[in-house]
């Protein structure tokens, strides 16, 4: 089957180094500091979201009340996609335009828990207690804020995409799958424009604590990801970073700017025994026949053992490797898509002719990309 | 070497080789049929936990398979690979854990629940917040639960136990979520990027959180006495879903592929359509103009007309307001033939088994081409006059069915409809 070429058209992102392309290309050329705050989540250090004028991306107050932060991180990075693609205003190009979101989810009410799980201690009829509290104290709109696939409903109704989405879960694996099928689905003719991404809100002690159950965040104090041997771990990051990828030959057809082609995107499943991250990511890399001097951008976690494997598959290339969690945090979801924004945005700034993305998920899961300058 | 097998676009025909299916009605195809078709209900009252305060204390939950407490990510996927093994068994394609294809799975959003937050805050010494249960954490003594909550680790286990092939998906859109598997295993199919495709769809998340925030967006039924009277879509008396639980799975396979070597070929999954909808978070847009552009995509991608449906499997949840725009989007496809189309909700006697609903719905319905037999949609005592349909209303019967369209609604403007076929006649 002949497969059409697919380039990025629009490119969507928020962090703690804040919005838009630039102050995460002045990141690259490692000209601004990472943004971390090592006191309010102690001693989980992470990069918090810089301020947003929310009203830009989402007009409405009542739209925002009913998002969580990682929806709203995640509204907002796409509507900056869109923008940037040129499609923001086209109401017939909306209609058409498919949407996969790699999307984590149910964000608590921790004063609501908190007060629950004190009651709890003392409760005669738990059981009872628990049902009596869940039904006076949860906001009924909190299920909808929470739903993994209402991010994909929100840029929906925020934003008039009203072509079918399809959310995606597990981790940092599904923004590489994420990213992996609309990249395949345009290639095969079955869509034309797709808007792909995801969004993460590192601010939240019910993810920490999800993480930390497994033992997997860094500490104290900050280091860069591969050199955290000391204390091996994440540290997160709040981010959204969405793509407008399309047809080569339809973003001709209408004019629209490129910034970068993306080949078929490899995502992989090891079994995780020692060395294995490090040969599906070699191979994968391998199979790019990519230049020495190429821009290498990495999603690794910083979590022990498969983040050396990572540095080791990159060292292939004579540059050094980037890691996108030094710059922004560790994004989970949105770590694959904002590492594959970063290689499209400095391809078309010029700051290299041919970039590779990798990463390995904390827990499961290895992905890497591959993007040409146009 | 034979031409291959193309749909009228040139596309591999994506044949379905195998199926499995369990819900509160039993495990397996042959007790789910036998009790759709005596029109017998699974939804019965909840003992899973405690219903005390709670206004709908009812559901079609799966109670057979555990004999210690679980938590819903072990349920659905015990409930995925009961009704994989039937599917892969039934296929006879590949070896036992090496399954020559790629998982896409509907999973439900899964997070930390009640008793394992309880058990973590009993090992604190002061205030059981959140800064408390990181201390908890923090002694590594509750590390299977980091595992237990990922998102991505129910299809991880399923792609273990099976063998399947590639990175497995995860996916959610929803109440729709079943029929999107499928629908992503024939894109890949159609593709090329596979032969095979194992879709599942599961769900066993019914305790007394996910319950009460149904119950909170008043989209359950109340009506608790009988428990087997309270799921009645298109009826006048509706007043909203009762919650259910379990697992369809899916082979689906390149035709020329299970022609090769000699499968069984159960059906095809001939057509799909997928809309989505700006208008409300929960609610449809008034026109039904989603629903019914999903409905006419899935006919046109199987190079169907409406005319050739011969049945169509609802996704009549018993919500007033599903019902009433499922109908009214029915009849704008069907036209003047729907009142005397065949329309039947399985979600009167399972519930509504919400991620796993669209997949269990799609066997089914490759169940009702098979058999011959059209599944009734019980409990329709008090008919809608709004709703001018033939829902199959009680009682089972026989028809000759070629060709269903499975709909599947969702919150979040999702809505995804299946055109399933019978075998072709000649290979």
């Amino acid at each position: 089957m002949s497969r059409r070429d697919v380039v990025v058209t629009g490119i969507g992102i928020v962090s703690a180094l804040g919005e838009g392309l630039e102050p995460h290309l002045a990141a690259l050329r490692g000209e601004r500091p990472a943004s971390l705050d090592t006191e309010r989540f102690a001693p989980y250090p992470l990069h918090p979201l810089a301020a947003l004028e929310l009203d830009r991306q989402i007009p409405k107050k009542s739209d925002q009340r009913q998002m969580e932060p990682w929806q709203r991180i995640g509204v907002y990075s796409a509507g900056l996609a869109l923008d940037s693609a040129g499609l923001k205003d086209d109401a017939e190009a909306k209609s058409r335009l498919q949407v996969i979101v790699a999307a984590g989810g149910g964000e608590r009410d921790h004063a609501v828990d908190a007060g629950i799980l004190n009651g709890l201690r003392d409760a005669t009829d738990p059981g009872a207690y628990l049902n009596e509290r869940l039904m006076g104290d949860l906001r009924p709109t909190l299920f909808l804020a929470q739903l993994s696939n209402l991010l994909a409903g929100n840029i929906a109704i925020v934003h008039g995409v009203t072509g079918a989405s399809r959310t995606f879960m597990g981790e940092e694996q599904a923004g590489v799958d994420a990213i992996r099928t609309a990249q395949a689905r345009i290639a095969a003719g079955q869509a034309d424009t797709v808007l792909v991404g995801g969004s993460y809100n590192a601010e939240r002690r019910d993810m920490l604590l999800l993480f930390e159950l497994g033992g997997m965040l860094r500490r104290d104090d900050v280091a860069p990801v591969f050199s955290r041997e000391d204390k091996p771990g994440m540290i997160t990051g709040s981010v959204g970073a969405f793509l407008v990828l399309e047809a080569a030959e339809h973003a001709r057809d209408r004019g629209a700017k490129t910034f970068a082609k993306l080949a078929p995107v490899v995502a992989t499943r090891s079994r995780r025994a020692a060395g294995d991250v490090e040969q599906a990511l070699r191979r994968a890399l391998d199979g790019f026949g990519a230049a020495k001097d190429v821009l290498a951008i990495s999603a690794a976690t910083g979590v022990g053992g498969i983040t050396a494997e990572e540095a080791s598959a990159l060292a292939a290339f004579a540059t050094t490797p980037i890691a996108t969690g030094d710059l922004v945090g560790h994004g989970v979801e949105a770590a694959f898509p904002a590492s594959v924004a970063l290689a499209a945005a400095a391809l078309s700034a010029g700051q290299a002719r041919e970039a590779v993305v990798t990463g390995a998920g904390h827990r499961r899961g290895e992905g890497a990309a591959h993007l040409v300058a146009i | 070497m034979t031409t291959p097998h193309r749909d009228a676009r040139g596309r591999p025909l994506v044949a379905v080789t195998g199926l499995g299916i369990i819900t509160s009605l039993g495990q397996g195809k042959d007790s789910n049929w036998d009790a759709l078709v005596a029109g017998r209900s699974g939804i019965h009252r909840i003992e899973r936990f405690p219903t005390h305060g709670l206004r709908t204390t009812i559901a079609g939950t799966v109670d057979y398979l555990f004999d210690r407490p679980f938590a819903a990510p072990e349920l659905s996927e015990k409930l995925a690979t009961i009704a994989a093994e039937e599917a892969v068994t039934q296929s006879g394609l590949g070896q036992s854990g090496d399954f020559p294809g790629e998982l896409f799975m509907a999973v439900p959003p899964v997070e930390m629940e009640w008793p394992q937050r309880r058990q973590m805050s009993q090992t604190l010494p002061g205030e059981a917040d959140y800064d408390g249960l990181l201390r908890a954490a923090a002694t590594g003594q509750f590390r299977p639960l980091h595992e237990l909550f990922l998102f991505g680790s129910v299809a991880d286990h399923i792609a273990d136990h099976f063998g399947t092939k590639g990175s497995p998906i995860s996916l959610s859109t929803a109440c729709s979520s079943g029929a999107t598997a499928i629908q992503m295993g024939v894109e890949a199919i159609r593709r090329g990027d596979t032969q095979a495709a194992l879709c599942i769809g599961t769900d066993g998340s019914v305790h007394a959180e996910a319950l009460i925030r149904f119950s909170l967006l008043s989209a359950l039924s109340t009506q608790n006495d009988p428990p087997e009277g309270a799921s009645k879509p298109f009826s006048k008396n509706r007043d909203g879903f009762v919650m259910g639980e379990g697992a369809g799975a899916l082979v689906l396979e390149d035709y020329d592929h299970a022609l090769a070597r000699g499968a069984t070929i159960l059906g095809l999954i001939a057509g799909c359509g997928e809309r989505g909808d700006g208008f409300h978070r929960t609610r449809s847009s008034p026109d039904g103009k989603p629903a019914i552009l999903a409905m006419q995509d899935a006919l046109a991608d199987a190079g169907l007309a409406p005319g050739d449906v011969d049945y169509i499997n609802a996704h009549g949840t018993s919500t007033p307001e599903n019902d009433k725009m499922e109908a009214m989007s029915c009849a704008a496809v069907f036209g003047e033939r729907m009142p005397s189309l065949p329309i039947s909700s399985n979600k009167s006697m399972i519930g509504h088994t919400l991620t796993a609903a669209g997949a269990i719905e799609a066997v089914i319905s490759l169940m009702t081409i098979a058999k011959g037999v059209i599944t009734p949609t019980i409990n329709h005592n008090v008919p809608d006059p709004a709703i001018p349909l033939d829902v199959v209303p009680n009682t089972a019967r026989e028809a000759r069915v070629r060709t269903v369209l499975s709909n599947s609604f969702g919150f979040g403007g999702q809505n995804t409809c299946l055109v399933l076929t019978a075998a072709p006649e000649a290979a």
